[in-house]
């Protein structure tokens, strides 16, 4: 009796993933994260969010079971994670498409490896390909596409293996400003449909406001959960009013007042380097 | 049609630059420069009779089967080999050294001790020319493996894919340009050892060619035999070039 | 590798090869393996001898003099080839088939223009050289960051200014890079050329020693002619490493 009411405890507000008393250390010393605790609600999109090098990467990829923590461990509904899972699947900043491969080739890859028929990968590769805005390309190679185009090629590999959890390291980094906006709008459609837990890894504030649900703002290195926001934007209306609604502006506002605090403190560690 | 007219004006540049090369061949010829270089006519002319008077398709009978063999043995243990290095620590540890030390070095030095060892028969030919090709074949299949590029090994372990389907659909299809580079090197390498092995060790072949005219003074038809040689190599190798595609299918124009 | 939990240096691994070679030596078997030790003292009975300094000296100049031409010729050529278009397209498909064209069929030809002696030599140390300085020269000249001759004009250098003080330094790690690769193929380069004159150098002491089953001397003398290739290519490579930084911030 007293096993299930824990277990009930622990899941209750949906929590899909939880990260318990993370720390990582590389091997050349450096500390990237420490005692990270955290809650992921399931069906919604977080975000990490915080200064360059604070350990946003380094917390997503110990998720997916990329990489293993020093201390502390990651559960996905009560489970520890110890590598990486049918369950999550992960956009790379860098696309990480194979050269070689066609766009189809490319997102059947995932269902490749876990030993789908040819048959069976090709047809849900093709619905996803078409679902991300790039039916007409399957049999392109990624060297004819533009970054935008490959990021979904990244994003429908991703939804095709059909994991709950979606793991989205920097996915618009190397896009430029305008298929980011027009790339963030398809994302959240998708997402409406699709109906996957999401984490996203940016250092956009803007975008980290427009996206996501909960936003989850790391410290500097070695990176700590500092503060935990619920943005409430209605989305019902277009694109260009959320980012006139109060909501957002005050969100992208107080977030910026955090950041530059740390950037402010960088500043001046950094001068008292360069001097001593 | 704008590249049509590019691509016109590439061939019209490669033509021009022959013509030029030639040109100063043909001068150099008629000046004479030497008593000893024939003109580009001359040649040509030559060329042209030994090619249909069968003295090249005799002589290439004999040269192609070591280089062939010696190319075909040098390919399959280099990327074995290469492989086996980028993909096992140990095997490199042990290994890498000695290949590095084998590409930097004048191994044809070692030719006049095989023909002791192995005569001067086929064998000393085809050693010839594998030591020449298959440290180049080993070093850059090495490298292909171990430039891998990270990220995608990490796609690959993030869908859970094996040890096995990591090779076989991530590591050897990033690895193959720089193994195909390889190739290239080694067939470069490789005509090198079998022309050293040709003039060395005993004239067979084109060697014998290129020494029985030197020794009765034909120069046209010595400077024949060796363009003939350059020429088959350099065909050779674009047309390896060429055959890349069938291994990365994305560098097919379109 | 690690051993006992302590990472040992890949280079140890020629140890373990030595090793291996010392026992075989012992064993017999091939006569062409004597043992490494019987080597060495073989290698310290021929330096001091004046043969061995004839040889030497007769080679090592060859090397260089083939050398310093192939980079007095080799890197303005390869400039011109990425400073100039019409230039680059003239020359570039033959650079390209002389760098992996079977140069031994040229040796010949250096024979009958040069005579049978230390000029057939020195020019065919520069063939074998000349080809991968040109190219890399090329590509690193091609490689200057565009703007930053646009930088220089704007300040009103002249051209000759800006190719001097520009595009050399901008493209010296593929220059140096060039010249490493030259080193080596030149090493290959003098050697060839000595045995297939065949009464020079170095080239006619392998000859020699073979011929005389003097595999202790043989194997001295080529692991020191190794020994050299692989020293020059370092030395260079250590140069190249301390400006590498400039390759990486372009």
């Amino acid at each position: 009796m007293n096993q299930v009411a824990e277990k009930v405890s622990n899941s209750a507000d949906d929590t899909i993933v939880s990260v318990d008393g993370i720390a990582k250390r590389y091997e050349g010393g450096v500390q990237a994260l420490k005692g990270v605790n955290l809650d992921i609600p399931a069906g919604q999109l977080t975000t990490f969010l915080g200064p360059s090098g604070c350990g946003k990467t380094t917390l997503l990829k110990i998720i997916a079971g990329l990489l293993d923590p020093t201390e502390g461990e990651v559960r996905i509904r009560g489970q520890k994670v110890t590598g990486p899972g049918p369950d999550r699947s992960f956009v790379f900043q860098d696309f990480a498409l194979m050269p070689w491969a066609t766009v189809i080739r490319n997102v059947a890859f995932g269902l490749e490896l876990s030993g789908a028929s040819k048959e069976e990968r090709y047809e849900k590769a093709t619905k996803y390909i078409a679902e991300v805005g790039l039916k007409g390309f399957e049999d392109a190679y990624p060297h004819e596409l533009s970054g935008g185009m490959r990021q979904r090629v990244g994003l429908a590999r991703a939804l095709a293996v059909n994991a709950d959890i979606i793991l989205m390291d920097e996915p618009f980094a190397s896009v430029d400003e305008q298929t980011r906006r027009k790339f963030q709008d398809d994302l959240l459609d998708l997402l409406a449909i699709e109906k996957k837990t999401v984490i996203f890894v940016t250092h956009s504030i803007e975008e980290a406001v427009y996206v996501s649900d909960q936003i989850v703002l790391l410290s500097r290195r070695p990176g700590k959960v500092a503060n935990i926001f619920t943005t409430d934007l209605d989305r019902s209306v277009s694109p260009d009013e959320v980012r006139r609604q109060k909501n957002y502006l005050d969100s992208v506002d107080e977030i910026w007042a955090i950041l530059r605090e740390y950037l402010q403190e960088d500043e001046s560690a950094a001068a008292r380097k360069v001097r001593g | 049609m704008a590249l049509r007219d590019l691509s016109r004006q590439a061939w019209m540049w490669k033509i021009l630059s022959f013509v030029l090369f030639f040109g100063a061949w043909e001068i150099a010829g008629q000046i004479p420069i030497s008593l000893s270089f024939p003109t580009f006519v001359d040649t040509f002319v030559a060329f042209m009779r030994m090619t249909f008077d069968g003295s090249f398709l005799g002589a290439y009978a004999q040269t192609v089967q070591p280089l062939l063999i010696g190319v075909l043995i040098s390919s399959f243990a280099g990327i074995a080999c290469g492989v086996g290095m980028g993909l096992w620590r140990g095997f490199e540890w042990c290994t890498l050294v000695i290949f590095i030390i084998l590409q930097a070095a004048p191994v044809a030095a070692i030719i006049p001790l095989i023909t002791y060892l192995y005569g001067i028969g086929l064998t000393s030919k085809v050693i010839a020319v594998v030591i020449m090709s298959l440290p180049l074949i080993v070093l850059n299949s090495y490298k292909g493996i171990r430039h891998t590029h990270p990220s995608l090994l990490e796609m690959s372990r993030s869908f859970q894919g094996s040890r096995m389907q990591e090779i076989m659909k991530i590591i050897l299809p990033a690895a193959s340009p720089l193994i195909f580079a390889g190739l290239r090197l080694g067939v470069g390498a490789g005509f090198i050892g079998v022309v050293l092995a040709e003039l060395l060790i005993t004239p067979t072949g084109i060697g014998d060619l290129i020494t029985y005219h030197r020794s009765v003074a034909d120069y046209p038809e010595m400077f024949a035999a060796i363009t003939s040689i350059i020429v088959l190599a350099a065909v050779t190798l674009t047309g390896l070039l060429k055959l890349e595609v069938f291994v990365r299918p994305e560098n097919r124009a379109r | 590798m690690t051993i006992f939990g302590k990472k040992v240096h890949i280079i140890f691994s020629l140890f373990l090869w030595a090793l291996v070679w010392e026992v075989v030596g012992h064993t017999g078997w091939f006569d062409i393996f004597p043992p490494l030790t019987e080597i060495f003292k073989a290698g310290l009975e021929i330096v001091p001898t004046d043969k061995f300094h004839n040889a030497m000296s007769i080679t090592l100049h060859a090397y260089f003099v083939g050398m310093g031409l192939a980079v007095l010729i080799g890197i303005p050529l390869g400039s011109l080839m990425g400073y100039s278009k019409v230039v680059d397209q003239l020359v570039g498909t033959w650079v390209n088939i002389f760098v992996s064209a079977p140069l031994t069929a040229i040796v010949p030809v250096l024979m009958v223009l040069f005579g049978i002696g230390q000029t057939t030599v020195i020019a065919s140390v520069f063939m074998f050289a000349i080809w991968v300085i040109v190219l890399d020269t090329r590509a690193g000249v091609k490689s200057v960051n565009p703007s930053l001759p646009e930088m220089a004009f704007s300040f009103g250098a002249n051209g000759w200014t800006v190719f001097t003080r520009i595009y050399l330094l901008a493209a010296l790690p593929e220059v140096l890079a060039g010249i490493r690769m030259g080193l080596i193929r030149a090493v290959k380069g003098v050697v060839i050329g000595q045995l297939l004159v065949a009464i020079m150098g170095i080239g006619e002491l392998f000859e020699l020693y073979s011929r005389n089953f003097l595999f202790e001397e043989f194997w001295a003398l080529l692991l020191m002619v190794f020994a050299f290739a692989f020293a020059t290519a370092e030395a260079v490579g250590y140069v190249e490493r301390r400006v590498e930084f400039y390759a990486s911030a372009r």
